[in-house]
């Protein structure tokens, strides 16, 4: 498109019939708004990292970032306090875990049933039902994973004590249901980009369509298939209000799903309803987890995004 | 489908040996149960908990919950309706800020920008970031910018302009897809008839990509809508009991009191909070549904 503005260029500036009557300036009035509003996403980025830094800056000039990083024990408001984010670091990685054995196998099954199996009809059934449970409120999940979920846990429970009120089992349980959603439609995307040839060359070979999903297809597909498994990571990762309602506010460095942990999302969360003056370590707490908890998910989307472009270079 | 074309030559030649290997084999036929099982999950999911929280807030759903405002004392007469109000006043400002800026952004990049410069594609990649950044950390920027930074304080002002940088990313991929659906010879048509390019995209591409751009954005502010976190950190859980009155007004939402009544023990506030969560529900699905109908109502193939 540039091309043919530049060659207009070039004959109105050659002699005679076709000069320009007016100078356009709206168009260029457009042009710079239209990049203002481009720059807003990066002031976004810029901004995000200015409201980490400073504070959290602070917040190690007076705790060792060693300590941070090492330390077992989180009791940032107590007397004496202690600065060890393990216990979050923990609880997080713990519903993760969950979150994703639930998601990975059921998401990717989903998306292989939706590529290669289903009909028309039934895609066009599945995939809006699909579209309405990623739209739903997470408070709602939350909400459903403390008040059904939980208790059905706590009766089917076969020995020992079961899960308790509020347990990273169930919170883990309904966050990886949430994130089905993300990881079907993303990885069916990268099903859907692989050659027809591949599976035709496959078929008339004698392979049945279960060789072909798993043998030809999903190899083929592979780098768009790990972009949607870390996009569903980083979504587990930054989830907040489910691990805040059903996960419970404690701290709690285990290897026990069934017991509540806190999550460094949900910790901001409580901190940030305490509404703590501005400037107390209390304060700066909320920011210094929360830049752990963005360069966490940076590094996924990074990688995801990376993923993405590489099945797209490929096949589009 | 090739033992089909097998059975068929089977009964022709009704004396040839039958070929090995006829129907399916068991690990095929599990492994198709399996994808469709994964599937069903999700779906059996969907269904119980839509079941459960009309069970649950069925008697709470009459007009106490919209007539009525939040009550502690008495959770029987308490009611949603600042926080539905709240709703409206915060989305409404968002949609007021972020359409327009996602908008605009996303025709700069398809129509203008060249994407071969560094420039370019660190917008777009920065973007493509953005939408994967956890909600509670739009909360962060929200907290330490908007509100304490520039001093907006926890108003409906500072609620809408971060929910706006949140939903920013989905309006913006959104629109560009709309936009690049539309085919490139409209656009040469255009210019060869001797349009300038803001007439041409003005005149031709957006009329064409409205619907794509309705239906994006639709999904984005439903999105807007459920968010609950950022929120927890801009002061939505004070306890309100009035309608926000503008833009500096404090506020609360609907998932927000949700939250609220979650976190409360009595057993009241068990159903009201699902009778809440049913009103939100229907907005989202009603604005889902909208969103759905005009895709394929304005959907064109080229």
């Amino acid at each position: 498109m540039s091309s043919t503005l530049s060659s207009r260029r070039a004959a109105s500036g050659s002699p005679g019939f076709l000069k320009r009557s007016q100078p356009r300036y709206g168009e260029k009035v457009i042009k710079v708004l239209l990049v203002a509003a481009s720059l807003v996403s990066v002031l976004t980025t810029i901004g995000i990292v200015i409201a980490l830094i400073p504070p959290a800056g602070e917040f190690f000039s007076k705790v060792d970032f060693g300590e941070f990083l090492t330390g077992t024990n989180w009791a940032p408001l107590f007397k004496p306090a202690s600065f060890g984010v393990l216990p979050l670091v923990g609880g997080t990685l713990m519903v993760t875990l969950i979150a994703l054995l639930v998601a990975v196998p059921l998401g990717l099954g989903a998306a292989v049933y939706l590529s290669e199996y289903a009909n028309k009809r039934v895609r066009k059934i599945f995939k809006p039902l699909l579209e309405v449970l990623a739209g739903i409120p997470t408070v709602v999940y939350g909400f459903f994973a403390l008040k059904a979920i939980t208790p059905v846990l706590q009766s089917i429970w076969p020995a020992g004590d079961g899960p308790q009120i509020f347990n990273a089992l169930a919170a883990g349980f309904v966050m990886g249901i949430m994130i089905i959603p993300t990881i079907a439609s993303l990885a069916e995307d990268s099903m859907s980009a692989v050659p027809r040839a591949l599976r035709d060359g496959a078929f008339a070979l004698g392979s049945s369509r279960m060789q072909v999903s798993t043998r030809v297809v999903f190899p083929a597909a592979l780098s768009g298939i790990v972009a949607a498994v870390v996009l569903g990571i980083s979504r587990a990762l930054g989830e907040t209000m489910i691990v805040a309602i059903a996960a419970g506010g404690q701290p709690n460095l285990s290897f026990n799903p069934l017991e509540g942990m806190q999550t460094m999302t949900a910790f901001i969360a409580a901190a940030g309803i305490g509404d703590l003056p501005t400037g107390s370590t209390g304060y700066q707490t909320i920011f210094a987890v929360g830049a752990l908890l963005f360069v966490m998910t940076l590094v996924m989307n990074l990688l995801s995004i990376r993923l993405v472009r590489k099945y797209r270079e490929v096949y589009e | 489908m090739s033992s089909k074309v097998i059975d068929r030559d089977a009964t022709i030649h009704q004396d040839a040996p039958r070929l090995k290997g006829k129907g399916t084999p068991l690990r095929e036929r599990v492994f198709h149960l399996s994808l469709w099982v994964s599937l069903a999950v999700a779906v059996v999911f969907l269904a119980s908990l839509l079941a459960y929280v009309l069970s649950e807030g069925w008697s709470r759903l009459d007009p106490r919950l919209w007539m009525n405002f939040p009550d502690y004392i008495d959770p029987t007469q308490g009611g949603a309706q600042s926080a539905i109000m709240g709703t409206v006043w915060v989305i409404g400002f968002t949609a007021a800020y972020c359409l327009p800026t996602g908008i605009l952004t996303a025709i700069y990049l398809e129509e203008y920008a060249d994407p071969d410069k560094w420039w370019n594609r660190a917008i777009e990649i920065n973007i493509q970031n953005l939408a994967a950044v956890p909600s509670i950390v739009y909360g962060i920027l929200g907290l330490g910018i908007i509100s304490r930074g520039l001093g907006f304080g926890q108003t409906v002002l500072t609620a809408s302009l971060t929910l706006s940088l949140l939903v920013l990313p989905v309006v913006i991929i959104s629109s560009r897809e709309a936009i690049r659906a539309v085919p490139q010879s409209i656009r040469q048509a255009s210019l060869a008839l001797g349009a300038t390019q803001w007439q041409t995209i003005w005149r031709q591409v957006l009329p064409a990509a409205v619907p794509g751009m309705a239906t994006g954005s639709i999904l984005a502010l439903s999105r807007a809508i459920g968010e609950a976190a950022p929120l927890l950190l801009l002061g939505g859980l004070t306890f309100i009991t009035f309608n926000p009155s503008g833009v500096q007004s404090q506020f609360t939402v609907l998932p927000i009191q949700i939250f609220n009544w979650i976190s409360q023990s009595r057993a009241e506030f068990v159903s009201l909070a699902s009778a809440a969560i049913v009103i939100l529900l229907a907005i989202l699905l009603a604005m889902n549904s909208v969103a759905i109908w005009l895709r394929n109502r304005y959907s064109r193939t080229w």
